[in-house]
């Protein structure tokens, strides 16, 4: 593959970096876990901001660190862009300048298009002549981002950028964080601890827990393990990606097709036909019938088959099921399990009481 | 009014104190930047020396360097064996005394502004392709102004002040060493008060304005933020 492969082991006092890992070369991985999981050490390892005694770091082809070697390329030589969880402007120059600081340093000066397109990306055209004190914590973390990608970066490196702001300030950003996904080319590694932030906008996923990785795979294989930390309780849910097939404008009713089927939900808004959806589908919202329901107002019943059961100790029992290729959880009481004598390999029929589009 | 000889001291004095300040930034900052950064366990023992001249009566720091750059002291022995001659009583041993006794009013601020600078500039930098020299210059040296300019006054400042050092290391010499400080002494033991009084208002009206300068431009210059 040619991502990023990178391995390092590094000991702190209080735990121990360890991994191995191979992250696609396109995409969101999001590295997630619990503050002290060691998330952040191994981004900064990778930016070459920690020097693991031990440590092995190809991306893109390009190595960039092996001790074995000692082949060691120092921050200010690795081609990459990174946003610190504080947007870390340099407080002595204006907006314009910051965004200029990297760039007149990689000798992309004379093709304008990384900064235009960072510029744009971001939103930002309008700040550009401000002093950093003189801007929100919002427009200063977007100018932080933009200044990352105006070196045209061949990874995008973000450090929990969202951590530090209220809940209107994520608001205000994530739409930006989503477009540099669907408009960048490169590989974009996300610090994060949110699982909103991961379902929103991850690709693909790396848990941490200890400075070990327990789990990395696809979003959709790593939500819906069932013994993946993101599969337990309120917050477990799948997502759902795929096109929209159609819209029924007297209802409101968009129509979605993805790998397992077609799915409706109600919209405020129009989408065209063709364009991109991802949905959220909480495994509380889906309950499970034995026969294809008649005279339902559900409107979304799909056939399935269970391929995997997990009881906790709170009554509740999570089912793993295959709509098509596609994976969905669903939380049902463990009762309901037993009396409708649910099984591995069983065929049944998903009934999606509610989505959301992130 | 003034002679001659009162405006030779003042003039040697500007000089000395114009060569000892470029001379301490230049091995201040490195020291400072040292302090501020290192996490070896040298770093007590570095600062404290660095700090000694703030509590040491300037006679024996004098003396000891008098002693030292002798013919007979370690350093002596050097300058003399590559053909400098012994120090004391020239203008270049009273240059060397001052730097020393001048250091700390260097290296503090600069330190503090250093520290309160922080490593994520240095990082930040780091990730938008600027080598440590080229961060150094353009994000660290901005954004430590203050700090700069702190200790450039204060190092200049203090030189100009200093006596003990001087009248141990440097003596009495006309042009070579006699500062004004020396200056006003030789008014006061032949009588001439008159003349004492101009030289001593002079410095009185100097050091006011130098640190009212100061505590305008930076509004706490012991502890920079």
């Amino acid at each position: 593959m040619e991502g990023i492969h990178a391995r390092f082991h590094l000991p702190f006092p209080d735990f121990t970096l360890e991994t191995d890992l191979n992250l696609p070369e396109r995409g969101v991985t999001a590295l997630f876990g619990h503050s002290g999981s060691g998330k952040t050490t191994l981004l900064r390892c990778i930016a070459g901001l920690e020097r693991p005694r031990e440590g092995f770091l190809q991306v893109r082809g390009k190595r960039w660190q092996d001790s074995k070697q000692g082949i060691f390329l120092p921050t200010h030589q690795r081609p990459l862009g990174y946003v610190f969880q504080e947007a870390s402007l340099f407080p002595h120059l204006n907006v314009r300048k910051n965004l200029e600081f990297g760039r007149k340093r990689t000798g992309f000066v004379r093709n304008p298009r990384g900064l235009e397109q960072a510029v744009e990306l971001l939103g930002i055209s309008h700040l550009l002549e401000r002093m950093p004190d003189k801007l929100s914590g919002g427009e200063r973390q977007r100018v932080a981002i933009a200044r990352a990608l105006a070196v045209c970066p061949q990874v995008l490196l973000m450090d929990e950028p969202l951590a530090a702001l209220d809940l209107q300030r994520k608001q205000e950003i994530l739409p930006f964080l989503s477009r540099l996904n669907s408009e960048l080319d490169i590989p974009i590694l996300y610090v994060t601890h949110s699982p909103q932030e991961v379902t929103r906008l991850a690709d693909y996923l790396v848990v941490l827990e200890k400075g070990k990785v327990l789990r990395s795979g696809t979003l959709e294989e790593t939500m819906t393990a069932l013994d993946s930390p993101l599969a337990q309780g309120q917050q477990a849910s799948t997502i759902l990606t795929g096109t929209v097939s159609a819209y029924e404008a007297a209802f409101h009713l968009t129509r979605m097709a993805f790998s397992g089927g077609e799915i409706s939900l109600p919209t405020a808004q129009a989408f065209a036909v063709g364009e991109r959806l991802r949905l959220r589908v909480y495994a509380s919202d889906v309950a499970i019938a034995l026969h294809p329901v008649q005279d339902s107002s559900i409107l979304n019943v799909l056939p399935a088959t269970i391929t995997g059961l997990a009881n906790d100790q709170q009554g509740r029992t999570m089912l793993r099921l295959n709509v098509g290729d596609t994976a969905l959880l669903a939380s049902i009481t463990h009762k309901s399990a037993s009396v409708l004598g649910l099984h591995k390999g069983m065929q049944v029929f998903a009934q999606i009481k509610a989505t959301a589009i992130l | 009014m003034l002679n001659d000889e009162d405006f030779g001291a003042i003039l040697l004095t500007l000089k000395l104190a114009s060569l000892v300040t470029v001379i301490l930034l230049l091995v201040g900052t490195p020291i400072a930047w040292w302090l501020a950064h290192t996490v070896s366990r040298w770093k007590g023992i570095i600062g404290a020396l660095v700090a000694l001249p703030l509590v040491l009566p300037p006679a024996v720091l004098g003396f000891y360097l008098l002693v030292l750059m002798g013919p007979q002291g370690a350093v002596g022995q050097f300058t003399k064996a590559i053909g400098l001659g012994t120090l004391p009583f020239t203008f270049g041993g009273l240059v060397i005394a001052s730097v020393i006794y001048s250091l700390p009013f260097v290296v503090q601020p600069l330190q503090n502004a250093f520290e309160a600078i922080g490593t994520r500039p240095l990082e930040v930098a780091a990730t938008l392709r600027a080598s440590p020299l080229d961060t150094f210059f353009s994000v660290v040296v901005p954004l430590a102004r203050p700090g700069f300019l702190t200790a450039s006054i204060l190092g200049f400042a203090h030189t100009i002040g200093e006596f003990g050092v001087v009248l141990m290391v440097g003596g009495n010499i006309p042009d070579k060493t006699r500062v004004i400080s020396m200056q006003i002494f030789n008014h006061v033991e032949t009588g001439e008060y008159a003349q004492a009084h101009w030289l001593s208002a002079g410095m009185l009206v100097f050091s006011f304005v130098v640190l009212l300068v100061l505590y305008t431009l930076t509004p706490n210059p012991w502890r920079q933020r």
